[in-house]
């Protein structure tokens, strides 16, 4: 991919017109801004704090998790720890980064002035925090935040809910709003806003991961939105769809639920394949092995994710033929994920692979990723998840796909583009010490839940056996360590939007993509005129 | 390679608008949230003063949202790439919305096909029903909950049957007014606009008067009166939300055309406004068969 007609910056401001207006100062820029730069950072900032803030509360569990017994904590704010660590991480610090993420690279990846629809772009961002003070404003009420888990299962959240189901409702629908609204943006900017001559599958595939992730928001939101307004009026005013004395069905609610919840999981691992699949082809100087079947692959994984919601309920009771089909539906996603993970080490085969931060984040990504879907495997297995259920060994899980999986490709993506996004090179010997830190951390603050679960220790309750002690101790030393170490990257972002080495246009030697035709820092508007793409 | 090859793309200035948005959107949670959390608090101050302050708010937000959007269109800083982008966001707004009732759609079904017969034994519960619900047959609609509860059903006959006349009819005549819009007949497109109009609001009106008839105590019928209460005023009165929208967006586009707004080849707006008003009318063919007849 070449391009033959770059912005030429000059002639930019000879344009004078309404739409080239200067940027604003101050608060209103933020408030007012329309700009994907902008509100790419706006969402990238937010997810942080979310991050920090969700991460805080994690440590609030680890630390009551310390040692057996209860010392710290009450139960029920144990609980309430748990519910929204849960909802933060999820709606407030990974799918903002990623939202982020699309925001800053997908115009420029494809060749675009802007977003497709600019003004909705700024709702879609500004409605969040609001959603998120609701949320947390939750904790200084009477009753408490909500303590139901993030999965709020009926009849936790209905029949026996504390006085601020209503708010935690509100605050989920404003988040379902701003994600919908993101997608839709997404999926305009990359069907209609490509440069003339970027085909579909010209598209980088980060470009495609981000597509497909965007479909599968607009497809399932609404059905989070439609669970949780049915636990509303389940609440409230008195209806019984997850109530058996009135007809309905507790696990009808799990039903519709994981209708939304497994293609969530998988909103928030997609466009983690695509910041890999574009940073390792770049450190290892070659080609994405198998383009093609990457973007096949990604289509497969998000069809199959409709069709697999179950596995999560196998221990709460369905017919015999469910749980034999969930089974195998669940089983065949690995062979669309193992098609990647081949692809990304026959990327890396006999290329010449450098290891910047960027890379090392990949890397780890690549085989930590791996252990999070093979525990998957494992967890698919109907029999064998009536052991599992509900057990560490699913936390273990989820968190090596959703730390080490996309929290770690958010990482990557990060330090790859940083020098895009502020001029300057980040300082990389504290990059190196971040990463060198979360990783040794991260295996010890997750991996001993594999064995903590298979010994039986249960999920989401303050205390446990005293056999479950060695391993809890170490693990929350882990889970401070990873804590302390994210610092290490706030005071490097901070550093690199400060001053820094100034950075070239292509800073990587291997990188391909328009958004490295520009210069660095990417000018305020990037293609007033599309490239030509051969 | 200048500038002329191709048109160029519209990026609006800084606008004001969106966080007006965000902020009534936040006061509409935080006053639905405070004001449902104190509905049996008779002390409570309640959320309705926050809750109606924010949808005034939205409203004006969306006129002075729209009221830019229009006067950018007029003045002709849209290329037909703009246009595109518009028509495929409002077409992948339809679609969430579609999931959005495919929530609802889902859990009538499921009711109807698991929960209700398993709690009368089906399957493998025949312990569930002799020892939890002895007394409770399965029958949909469900007129006699498990917890002894009693309603009745609403038929098909009457005024959903008018109903669905009723919306078919606007949605032929939404379409009759596009044509007349694209081949520029003003007189029709006011005619036909103006009967899709009054079709929809006739519509709301027979639903009220149904609604009403079943709240009356022939019927007993209630939002709380179990599954197929809860599911029957679930879909109607969402459904019936989106079609009082829809008028809404109708009636405007019905003000705007009598200001001689939209031109056959530019009618973004009009185009949005029919596409959810068949969106509409889909969704009551479903709500018809599914809710009503079968």
């Amino acid at each position: 991919m070449t391009t033959d007609a770059i912005n030429d910056q000059s002639e930019h401001d000879s344009h004078g017109d309404d739409h080239h207006d200067h940027k604003m100062t101050g608060l209103k820029r933020w408030l007012y801004t329309t700009n994907h730069k902008d509100i790419g950072s706006l969402y990238l900032w937010f997810s942080f704090i979310m991050f920090l803030t969700g991460g805080a509360m994690a440590l609030v569990i680890r630390a009551e998790l310390f040692q057996p017994g209860l010392q710290i904590v009450e139960p029920d704010f144990f609980n309430q720890m748990t519910t929204v660590h849960g909802l933060i991480m999820v709606f407030g610090a990974i799918m903002p980064a990623f939202t982020g993420l699309a925001n800053w690279m997908l115009p420029m990846m494809v060749g675009a002035p802007d977003m497709a629809l600019p003004r909705l772009n700024n709702w879609s961002f500004w409605i969040l925090p609001f959603a998120f003070s609701i949320l947390l404003a939750s904790f200084f009420m009477e009753s408490g935040a909500p303590n139901f888990g993030w999965t709020f299962y009926a009849p936790l959240s209905t029949t026996y809910s504390n006085g601020s189901t209503a708010f935690f409702v509100f605050a989920v629908h404003i988040m379902g709003i701003s994600s919908i609204m993101g997608a839709i943006n997404i999926v305009v900017t990359i069907m209609n806003m490509r440069a003339p001559g970027m085909t579909y599958m010209k598209m980088p595939l980060f470009v495609w991961t981000f597509f497909i992730t965007a479909y599968l928001l607009i497809a399932v939101m609404p059905v989070l939105a439609g669970t949780v307004t049915m636990v509303l009026t389940d609440t409230y005013f008195g209806t019984s769809f997850f109530d058996a004395a009135g007809g309905g069905d507790p696990v009808m609610f799990q039903h519709i639920f994981w209708f939304f919840g497994h293609p969530e999981v998988y909103i928030m691992i997609l466009p983690a394949f695509g910041i890999v699949s574009t940073t390792i082809p770049a450190f290892s100087r070659k080609k994405l092995f198998g383009y093609s079947s990457m973007v096949y692959a990604t289509a497969s994984i998000a069809f199959l994710s409709f069709i697999v919601w179950a596995h999560h309920m196998f221990t709460t009771g369905m017919p015999l033929f469910g749980e034999l089909f969930f089974m195998y539906c669940t089983m065949l996603i690995a062979v669309p994920t193992g098609v990647k993970v081949f692809n990304w080490a026959a990327t890396m085969w006999r290329g010449a692979i450098s290891f910047e931060t960027p890379m090392l984040f990949s890397i780890a990504f690549v085989i930590l990723f791996t252990i999070g879907g093979f525990s998957g495997l494992m967890l698919a297995m109907t029999p064998v998840d009536f052991q599992y259920h509900d057990t560490y060994f699913v936390v273990a899980h989820f968190h090596y796909v959703l730390v080490t999986g996309a929290l770690f490709s958010i990482f990557a993506g990060a330090y790859y583009w940083l020098p895009k996004w502020t001029g300057h090179m980040y300082n990389d010997s504290l990059s190196k010490w971040h990463f060198w830190c979360s990783l040794v951390s991260v295996n010890l603050l997750f991996f001993p839940m594999h064995f903590l679960g298979l010994a039986g220790m249960p999920r989401r309750i303050p205390d446990y056996a005293l056999q479950f002690a060695d391993f809890n101790k170490w693990v929350s030393i882990g889970g401070f360590a990873f804590g302390l170490s994210q610092l290490i990257f706030l005071v490097l972002v901070i550093k690199c939007i400060k001053g820094g080495e100034k950075a070239s246009a292509k800073p990587w030697d291997g990188a391909e993509g328009l958004e490295w035709t520009v210069p660095s820092p990417a000018p305020y508007h990037t293609f007033e005129k599309p490239p030509k793409i051969d | 390679m200048t500038t002329k090859e191709y048109e160029s793309y519209y990026v609006p200035a800084q606008s004001k608008w969106p966080i007006v948005g965000a902020v009534a959107l936040f006061l509409i949670a935080v006053g639905a949230g405070s004001y449902v959390a104190n509905l049996n608090n008779p002390e409570s101050v309640g959320g309705g003063w926050v809750l109606i302050a924010g949808i005034a708010m939205v409203i004006y937000m969306m006129f002075g949202w729209f009221n830019n959007v229009i006067t950018e269109s007029m003045s002709g800083k849209y290329s037909h790439q703009m246009d595109n982008s518009f028509r495929q966001g409002m077409s992948w707004f339809i679609f969430s919305e579609v999931m959005f009732f495919a929530a609802f759609f889902g859990a009538l079904l499921y009711a109807r096909t698991f929960s209700v017969p398993w709690l009368d034994g089906a399957g493998n519960n025949a312990a569930t029903a002799a020892i939890l619900w002895p007394e409770f047959t399965a029958t949909w609609p469900l007129i006699k909950t498990p917890d002894g509860t009693e309603t009745t059903a609403m038929g098909w006959y009457g005024l959903p049957l008018i109903n669905t006349i009723l919306l078919l009819t606007s949605s032929v005549t939404a379409h009759f007014a596009h044509v007349a819009l694209e081949q520029e007949k003003r007189g029709l497109l006011k005619f036909w606009l103006g009967t899709t109009v009054l079709l929809g609001m006739v519509f709301l009106y027979c639903q009220g008067l149904e609604y009403a008839h079943g709240y009356a105590d022939e019927m007993k019928l209630y939002l709380d009166s179990g599954i197929y209460g809860n599911t029957f005023y679930m879909l109607t009165g969402f459904h019936g939300m989106h079609v009082t929208l829809g008028t809404i967006m109708l009636l405007v586009m019905f003000i705007r055309v009598l200001k001689g707004h939209f031109t056959p080849k530019n009618h973004f707006a009009f185009q949005a406004a029919s596409w959810y008003w068949h969106f509409v009318d889909v969704v009551w063919v479903f709500l018809f068969v599914f809710v009503y007849i079968i």
